[in-house]
């Protein structure tokens, strides 16, 4: 338990220390809502489906994790590079343990993050349709947290350099995040992208917050669980087995 | 009595690049064992693999009984390593790189404040306990690396060139109190350094390898008779000669070389 105490104390920390690049974290998605939700609203609007603002926001905060979990791994790789990797793979723990911990502080700081945007979204007009099930969407934004931060562990612990990193996340995050239910309702779009956006998790995430947050429920919140949980379980497998062969 | 530390025929490849060919040696428990050699000998190497960071391609390593290449968990529990190379976390400050390593080495929770304290005053580190160790210059960043490793008590303590880059006080300072590491608590010591006067000061046996092969070994006195010399430097270079070695070819140098010449190959 304190080691796993202890290592997610030192993410917070460094993460706390960043000042910087906790603001900068939060321009793109803040972008992605002013543009994106004033910019199209009216339109939005017009074919009948409310506010889009209050749409997108779900998507956003979702966006948010998921562009910040992704991007945690990289301190594997600084790790790596600085060696303090080898001062935690030589310990006298089990490398599980060491996994949850790094784990546990990158899905902290990522659930913070769309916290914090969720805050802001409420500057901006967003409003929940029920304060009562915002535990609730807090709960699955942690599941998306924990199974994007273990996926990129895993990533991190097989790529050694930092632009391949990059490139590989950008390869995943573009694609799963365009092509899922975050920007746009699918029920007026193709077949074949629709078929895409259903098989692609993140949809889930995305839906688990639309029906917590402003009642459009899709699938129902069952399924969402269930899609999330096995991808939870999935990825936290695949990051973990990726960490526990790492060589220096 | 069984060796505390036992090397049978290991083997190490990197692609084609053979970096350590066949190695055997024995230290027992309690001894002071200096491990030379010139840079690319397959020094690290051999470290690395002693303590679960890289496999083996061949042969055996034991650590007080257990299996390092198949038992890792039980073999992380009974050592410790000061790394060549930076291994603190630069965003932390110089005490809570202390206590990360006290948790994560299970330092008795009553004992780790005093030895935090001792360790830091030794190193001349106590006044900056709390500045973040990105702000400290080179040599501070390797007395704290220095004081970070002597902080748990295993039996067996690996330090791979730890006095690199450190003045002669410190250099004695630090030697004098991991001798009474090694005789209070019976710490097995296994050591490199280029230092040879500090091998020679120090080592109680000494096995010198190069190109991946263990060259000699034996006491400082025996490896003088086996070459004819007067110190163990003289010994060193005879057994070694006098040409300047690259550096150490790695994994990933070794890779880069083949990738550049594919790429010649095509372009032809």
């Amino acid at each position: 338990m304190s080691t796993i105490y202890i290592l997610w104390l030192r993410q917070i920390k460094r993460f706390s220390r960043s000042g910087i690049r906790i603001v900068m974290g939060f321009v793109q998605p803040l972008v992605y809502m002013l543009a994106l939700g004033y910019g199209l609203n009216s339109v939005f609007r017009l074919s009948g489906r409310g506010s889009y603002i209050q749409f997108i926001v779900p998507g956003i905060i979702v966006q948010t994790i998921m562009f910040s979990s992704m991007f945690w791994g990289a301190n594997i790789i600084w790790d790596k590079q600085f060696g303090f990797l080898k001062e935690t793979l030589v310990a006298p723990v089990s490398r599980m343990k060491v996994m949850l911990g790094n784990v546990l502080g990158g899905a902290t700081i990522s659930l913070i993050q769309g916290i914090i945007l969720f805050g802001v979204s409420l500057i901006l007009g967003f409003r929940p349709y029920n304060w009562t099930y915002v535990p609730l969407a807090i709960v699955f934004m942690s599941m998306l947290c924990l199974a994007i931060i273990s996926f990129s562990a895993g990533i991190g612990a097989v790529v050694n350099d930092m632009q391949a990193f990059v490139a590989v996340n950008n390869f995943l995050l573009i694609p799963l995040f365009f092509l899922s239910s975050a920007l746009f309702p699918l029920d007026s779009v193709p077949t074949a992208m629709k078929v895409i956006a259903y098989i692609n998790p993140i949809s889930y995430a995305v839906y688990s917050l639309h029906t917590t947050l402003i009642n459009q429920s899709h699938f129902g919140l069952l399924t969402d669980f269930t899609v999330l949980l096995g991808t939870l379980i999935a990825l936290m497998s695949f990051g973990s087995y990726r960490f526990s062969k790492i060589q220096a | 009595m069984e060796p505390i530390i036992s090397v049978k025929n290991v083997s190490k490849k990197f692609g084609d690049f053979t970096a350590v060919d066949g190695v055997n040696f024995e230290v027992q428990q309690g001894e002071i064992f200096a491990f030379l050699g010139p840079n690319g000998a397959g020094k690290s190497t051999t470290i690395k693999m002693l303590t679960t960071l890289l496999k083996p391609t061949s042969g055996e390593l034991k650590l007080a009984g257990h299996d390092v290449t198949k038992d890792q968990d039980a073999t992380r529990k009974v050592f410790g390593i000061v790394f060549q190379d930076a291994s603190l976390d630069d965003e932390l400050t110089a005490f809570e790189n202390m206590q990360l390593h006290a948790v994560l080495y299970g330092v008795p929770r009553k004992e780790v404040n005093a030895r935090i304290e001792e360790l830091l005053k030794l190193v001349d580190l106590w006044e900056r306990k709390k500045s973040i160790v990105k702000t400290f210059s080179g040599g501070m960043k390797r007395r704290l690396e220095i004081a970070r490793g002597l902080l748990h008590h295993p039996k067996v303590m690996f330090l791979d060139e730890p006095t690199l880059g450190l003045d002669a006080q410190t250099r004695n300072l630090l030697w004098n109190y991991i001798k009474e590491l090694n005789q209070k608590e019976k710490m097995t010591i296994f050591f490199t350094t280029h230092y040879l006067g500090e091998a020679e000061a120090v080592a109680q046996r000494i096995a010198m390898i190069d190109h991946g092969k263990i060259v000699a070994s034996g006491t400082t006195e025996e490896l003088k008779q086996q070459t004819g010399t007067n110190n163990l430097e003289e010994a060193y270079l005879k057994l070694t000669g006098t040409q300047v070695r690259d550096e150490t070819l790695d994994s990933t140098a070794g890779n880069r070389e083949r990738f550049r010449s594919i790429m010649k190959n095509r372009q032809r």
